[in-house]
């Protein structure tokens, strides 16, 4: 039980080290999920809402990116960022950067074909409604956005989720440099490979208990919000 | 009282929809007047709903061409429609009426006064604040009947708009659309209620497998039908 007991300590003693990563480790992850939503979301809806050729392989094919393996993503960054790489000049390569670069591609297929989805479904049911308002484009986009936002939010969790839990892409690319690019997964990875278990099982307890936490949040603005509009 | 509406005649010529290689509209010439309402009735699967989606321009025909007001083209701005099953979107019930209100371009400072105004016409006052997918089917029915007229429309279409509701609520809505009427507002309404067509029609519309039988003044209708479809229709036994 030593290693449970002195991981407990780490965590419970806030320790600078261990904070300084579970920092990084949140701000690459929402940063990731934001950029993701901001490439995402106008995808997701506009394959949901137009009709053209190609279409149908449009979404099998966003479907399928859903599951891009982590450390092939990794590499791919890793091969555009590197020195002699096409993106070699930007000096990316082994910073934050280059992580939440990494983790928005993982991330952004999930938000486009979840939306994708989501936004489809309500229009299916508001489309005859809204061409009976006369209700233009622009604001059919607005309305199904919002009136699915609470199902929107439960497409951002899973991004939140894959971008927190994922390891393969941000080791390749960040490289776990400490106090610059580790992570608690990429910490975690390491430290167990080192044998220093409290560290690892700290970390995996920090990680999961914030996975929770972000998830009650988001069901409970959840429930509080379908209470008020249904 | 306002101007005899624009957008009429609306003229069907001709019109024919196909589903899966099926007429669900067969050739249908219909005009649709100034005056009272016309009535719309037929068995399930008569294609009521589908002449009512066409008039409205929401469905394009396969044949045949549809005019508003002698224009054809775009459908005007100033309609309205109450499905036979009517979608609330996921906001208050004052919400969804503020939605077609500035759908419809009115000023949001007449919004407030204009939602009392049209949830107490449909007889939904102060259940404004209740989220609109909550209501039971009958509220839901009535409150599309307000975001309906929410549009100030010249035209309504209504189809079967009392068929979930209570006998109380069915004679409020039957007021509701003769005072709509009595504005001058033309009302194109579906019924399978033989006595709400007598009450309500200026003319009614039999509709059987996708065809218009006959369109003629209601005391016509109902005192000496044209058509052999239509005393069986009236005597109850025409079936799809
Ligand atoms: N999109 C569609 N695809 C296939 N069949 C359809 C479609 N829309 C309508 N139909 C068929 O066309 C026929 C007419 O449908 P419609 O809804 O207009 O009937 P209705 O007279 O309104 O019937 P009800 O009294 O049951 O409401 C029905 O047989 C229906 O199954
Ligand atoms: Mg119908």
């Amino acid at each position: 039980m030593a290693h449970e007991a002195s991981a407990l300590q780490l965590v419970l003693s806030a320790d600078p080290a261990l904070m300084a990563i579970v920092w990084l480790s949140l701000m690459i992850s929402m940063a990731a999920v934001a950029l993701a939503t901001l490439i995402g979301l106008p995808v997701g809806a506009a394959v949901a809402l137009t009709r053209f050729p190609g279409r149908e392989a449009v979404i099998v094919t966003l479907n399928a990116l859903m599951g891009l393996p982590p450390v092939v993503v990794g590499l791919a960054v890793y091969l555009l960022l590197s020195r002699s790489g096409p993106l070699g000049s930007w000096g990316l390569l082994f910073t934050p950067k280059a992580m939440v670069i990494a983790q928005t591609i993982l991330v952004a297929p999930i938000i486009a074909a979840l939306a994708r989805q989501t936004i489809e479904d309500l229009w299916v049911e508001y489309r005859d409604e809204l061409a009976a308002l006369n209700v233009g484009p622009f604001r059919r986009v607005a309305t199904l956005i919002w009136d699915a936002r609470f199902s929107l939010i439960t497409v951002l969790l899973a991004g939140f989720g894959r971008a927190a839990a994922e390891v393969g892409a941000i080791i390749v690319v960040g490289g776990n440099i400490e106090g610059f690019t580790r992570t608690m997964t990429t910490a975690i990875a390491l430290e167990t490979s080192k044998g220093d278990l409290p560290l690892a099982m700290g970390l995996g307890i920090v990680l999961i208990t914030i996975v929770i936490l972000v998830n009650a949040l988001a069901w409970t603005a959840r429930r509080a919000g379908e209470r008020f509009a249904g | 009282m306002r101007m005899l509406a624009f957008d009429l005649p609306i003229v069907l010529h001709d019109i024919s929809v196909f589903a899966r290689n099926v007429a669900i509209l067969d050739r249908v010439q219909l005009d649709l007047m100034p005056g009272a309402p016309t009535v719309v009735i037929g068995p399930n699967g008569a294609g009521k709903t589908t002449l009512l989606r066409v008039a409205m321009g929401l469905v394009a025909p396969a044949g045949g061409q549809v005019t508003w007001g002698g224009r054809s083209g775009v459908p005007p701005a100033r309609r309205a429609i109450v499905f036979q099953r009517p979608v609330m979107l996921r906001r208050s019930a004052a919400a969804n009426i503020e939605y077609a209100l500035s759908s419809a371009g009115v000023a949001r400072r007449e919004w407030p006064a204009r939602v009392e105004e049209l949830l107490s016409i449909v007889g939904l006052s102060g259940l404004g604040a209740r989220p609109a997918r909550r209501l039971s089917g009958g509220e839901q029915q009535r409150l599309a009947l307000a975001r309906a007229l929410a549009r100030d429309p010249e035209v309504l279409f209504l189809d079967e708009p009392t068929a979930s509701l209570d006998p109380a609520a069915t004679k409020a809505i039957e007021d509701v659309i003769r005072a709509v009427a009595a504005r001058n507002i033309k009302v194109v309404m579906s019924t399978h209620d033989l006595g709400e067509a007598r009450r309500l029609a200026g003319e009614i519309v039999l509709m059987h497998r996708g065809r218009v039988l006959e369109s003629t003044p209601v005391a016509q209708f109902f005192e000496s039908p044209k058509s052999q479809e239509a005393r069986r229709f009236i005597a109850g036994d025409l079936l799809v």
